[in-house]
């Protein structure tokens, strides 16, 4: 690690830091299978070298353990991967990008609260974990876009037969998404903004 | 950590200059402190040299604005761990918190346009 600086504290290089006037941010998950392209992405598109976070996890004993009434707690250290995009001089973009491990998504206090949505990078060669994302994501009533990333020798599908196989509804945009395109990224977040945009203006409209 | 406090998601929609305003550089020790990954933390004065070295540490790294997620990756410190001491910091008045934009249920319109203005620039 170079992050310590000459005089032996940890920070920022000088180019990593933000301005004074920095108010407030905001925050995007990136989710989905292992190896689709998560860190990659938040790579392409955040201004600092992406960092890493972690948190420790207690995680109640397996089912074996239940069935013989023991009860016992396992302590996990899971890492995350995040980036940062200044958005103006006053608001910040932070993008986190979750680690392989999908159990540990949910269980990371605050990582979705206040989020203003998600990133589903599709993987169709593994749309099972994908399933099971989007399903947690509805129930915590999450916006998300899908982004499907289109890897060579990945089974190809249409849109729609992708839409249909992961049952989502027809308002939840679908982008193709290379995340190690900077520009198919950006993209892709602004699918999820304007998805946002169209959820709260139709709210506001119904009120 | 918690107590009885304004509830941070309870806040009316404004424009993003009326919520920046509401979050902007205001501590209020009585009140709670939640940190979020991306509350943003901030050094108020010179620091204490009376302080533990991860308290230096934090001090010194936020001169200038940074969220709880980039000084847990810079500490290398679990955010649970970090958590508790910034929370001593905040309550000495070392460091102040710049809450996260809060989004309620849905975000603001201006907010979302703000970030698509931004995003276009990339
Ligand atoms: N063809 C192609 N390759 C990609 C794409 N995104 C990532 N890769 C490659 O796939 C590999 C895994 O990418 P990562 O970004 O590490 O994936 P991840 O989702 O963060 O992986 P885990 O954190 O391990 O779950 C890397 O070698 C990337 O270069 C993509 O959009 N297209
Ligand atoms: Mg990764």
């Amino acid at each position: 690690m170079d992050y310590k600086s000459s005089d032996g504290y940890a920070g920022p290089r000088s180019e990593d830091i933000l301005p004074a006037s920095a108010t407030a941010a905001v925050k995007v998950v990136i989710v989905g299978g292992f190896g689709v392209g998560k860190t990659t992405l938040v790579g392409s598109v955040s201004e600092i070298r992406p960092l890493t976070t972690e948190e420790t996890m207690t995680q109640a004993g397996v089912g074996v353990d239940d069935l013989a009434g023991i009860e016992h707690k396992t302590e996990t250290t899971v890492a995350m991967d995040f980036g940062r995009i200044s958005i103006n001089e006053q608001l910040v973009l932070y993008l986190f990008g979750t680690p392989g491990q999908e159990r540990f998504w949910f269980l990371w206090n605050g990582l979705f609260e206040g989020a203003l949505g998600a990133v589903v990078l599709l993987d169709t060669r593994r749309m099972e974990v994908s399933y099971d994302v989007i399903g947690r994501l509805e129930e915590r009533g999450v916006p998300f876009v899908v982004g499907v990333n289109a890897f060579p020798g990945a089974p190809r599908y249409p849109m729609s037969e992708l839409r249909t196989a992961m049952d989502l509804d027809e308002s939840v945009p679908m982008i193709d998404c290379d995340a190690r395109d900077r520009a198919s990224c950006r993209d892709t977040l602004m699918a999820l903004m304007r998805y946002l945009y169209t959820l709260t203006t139709v709210s506001t409209e119904s009120q | 950590m918690s107590g009885p406090g304004p509830d941070p998601t309870a806040q009316p929609p404004g424009n993003p200059d009326r919520l920046y305003i509401l979050t902007g550089g205001q501590t209020r020790p009585e009140a709670k402190t939640e940190l979020d990954l991306v509350t943003l933390i901030v050094t108020r004065s010179e620091s204490d040299p009376g302080l533990q070295p991860e308290h230096t540490a934090v001090v010194r790294m936020c001169d200038f604005p940074l969220s709880v997620a980039e000084i847990s990756a810079y500490l290398e410190l679990p955010v649970s761990t970090l958590t508790p001491l910034l929370t001593e910091l905040l309550s000495k008045g070392e460091v102040e918190a710049r809450p996260p934009v809060p989004t309620a249920a849905l975000p603001d319109v201006q907010l979302l346009e703000a970030v698509m203005n931004g995003l276009q620039k990339l």
